[in-house]
């Protein structure tokens, strides 16, 4: 158990639902849940394999206490931020931030599962978008590829080498980002100095949570 | 003095190289033609996408919204902010929503942008350029333009998930929203019926998990291919990418024969406006849309 996950455990007790509501983003939305299961029904990636618990699922799970079975979930990175969910709720649960923010908590206490590839995605695609201000779409590619090693990243450009051709010859796609030559922004100190600020303000907003 | 005047958010996708730097390349010539002047606002920065979820948490997710907001809001006052991208679009206004929603998040925003030297007074209004075509000029103005109507040719307009869900544009429906076909016939073109207008692309799990995105990605274009449409339309960068890159890939996976092209709705006003392939962007896109060149070339 890491040390975040161990304190969060003491903290709230067998109260999961209250722990949700607290520290994931949009928690409080879970009670609200009436189990109609149309986010699930709405859900793209719901018709294909892969899915543990699909969200109405997740937001009983929470309810019934089932700390250790939503946190490992692979349910919220199936999400595809497609907003069918959220639009079709007749409760009006956000269902799509719902989720994000579950999944954004597993991981901050460091119970997510691991090697989970749509995680690692969030992850890579946010350090890269800060690194420089702006995306730079072919480190952000080749990081991706690259996750599994060497010779899995040789094989994996290898099998996209179609589609990166002819995305170059279009003009879409600029080889030279590859050594950090892509978009930037002027101002990278002051973003830096700005994320570092709110990062410490929502470390600090969410230790204070509960302790009350 | 320009008829309109905005704060351009064209994103990271809509760079000069970038994936979707043909949509910047036909917005520019459509802007031009409509006399709407878009100012890039100075210095601005990702949006954090959807996709950002897990590692960014809530308040820098916000603050990088905020700093453009703020950026914008001192540059070019009194000017909406007009973003192109979907998730850009979003993602902005979603931050917009929030911040204005609850005074603590607004307060920790300033806090943390006075560490960049900026701070907001009142967050601008952010559209996507599909609302200021719509509602600041109307199909009306839009067709006035018109020299060369797309006619005889026929399209899917795939509106797909994020220009769509969950704030859409004013009057439109989730489920079967109209404004691009309307915007396709507005040109002079066919919009066809076909059910998978706003099915997910896969978003961002065409780069995790290729297999997923790819089986909803063939579902749209076999839909698209059975209500008789030539090439598809969208207006959303990521849709346009998801289903046109991966199309020879679909083909070995599935063993279909797709070959359609992904046009942006910019592409199709700057052709019928009377604007060249090279205005239009047609070199930028992936699968070659021969018609259109031909088109374009008459």
């Amino acid at each position: 158990m890491s040390d975040l996950n161990q304190e969060m455990a003491e903290r709230y007790k067998n109260n999961f639902l209250k722990e949700i509501e607290e520290q994931a983003e949009m928690g409080e939305w879970v009670k609200m849940c009436m189990q109609c299961g149309l986010c699930s029904g709405s859900c793209p990636t719901n018709f294909h394999s892969g899915w543990d618990h699909p969200p109405q699922e997740i937001f009983m799970l929470i309810r019934a206490g089932k700390r250790e079975e939503v946190l490992n979930s692979e349910g919220m990175y199936m999400c595809t931020s497609c907003y069918n969910c959220y639009v079709r709720c007749p409760r009006k649960v956000p269902v799509t931030h719902v989720m994000h923010g579950i999944a954004e908590y597993a991981y901050r206490i460091g119970r997510a599962p691991k090697a989970q590839p749509t995680l690692h995605l969030s992850k890579t695609f946010w350090s890269n978008a800060t690194k420089y201000g702006r995306v730079n779409e072919v480190q952000l590619t080749q990081s991706l590829y690259f996750k599994d090693g060497l010779g899995a990243g040789i094989k994996k450009g290898l099998e996209m080498k179609d589609v990166a051709l002819g995305l170059v010859k279009a003009g879409r796609l600029n080889p030279m980002e590859a050594l950090g030559m892509g978009h930037k922004c002027k101002d990278i100190k002051g973003i830096h100095a700005m994320l570092a600020k709110a990062e410490e303000l929502e470390a600090r907003n969410k230790a204070a949570k509960g302790k009350e | 003095m320009a008829r309109k005047e905005y704060a351009f958010y064209p994103g990271c996708s809509s760079q000069k190289g970038a994936s979707a730097s043909n949509y910047l390349v036909s917005v520019e010539s459509m802007c031009k033609t409509l006399d709407i002047r878009m100012t890039e606002i100075p210095d601005w920065n990702c949006c954090g996408a959807s996709i950002s979820y897990a590692e960014a948490g809530e308040l820098p997710r916000h603050v990088m919204n905020a700093r453009n907001f703020a950026l914008a809001e001192t540059n070019l006052p009194g000017q909406d902010i007009v973003a192109t991208c979907a998730a850009c679009w979003l993602g902005a206004r979603e931050s917009k929503e929030r911040l204005e929603h609850s005074d603590r998040l607004m307060a920790d925003t300033q806090t943390a942008l006075k560490e960049a030297g900026l701070a907001i007074k009142v967050i601008p209004e952010v559209r996507h350029m599909v609302e200021v075509l719509i509602e600041d000029l109307g199909y009306d103005e839009l067709k006035k333009p018109v020299k060369k109507p797309l006619q005889g040719m026929k399209f899917a307009g795939y509106v797909g998930c994020q220009t769509n869900r969950p704030f859409g544009i004013a009057g439109e429906s989730f489920e079967n929203p109209m404004y691009l076909d309307k915007l396709i016939e507005t040109v002079g073109g066919e919009a066809v019926k076909y059910d998978q207008k706003v099915t997910c692309c896969g978003g961002a799990l065409a780069f995790s998990e290729p297999d997923k995105a790819q089986g909803q990605i063939k579902d749209i274009i076999e839909a698209a291919y059975d209500g008789g449409a030539e090439m598809i339309v969208t207006p959303c960068p990521l849709c346009q990418a998801n289903v046109e890159v991966y199309q020879g890939q679909i083909n070995k996976r599935y063993g279909t024969k797709f070959d359609i092209p992904v046009l942006y709705y910019s592409q199709l006003m700057t052709l019928a406006y009377g604007g060249s392939a090279k205005e239009a962007g047609l070199n930028g896109n992936v699968v070659q849309a021969r018609k259109l060149e031909e088109f374009a070339g008459k």
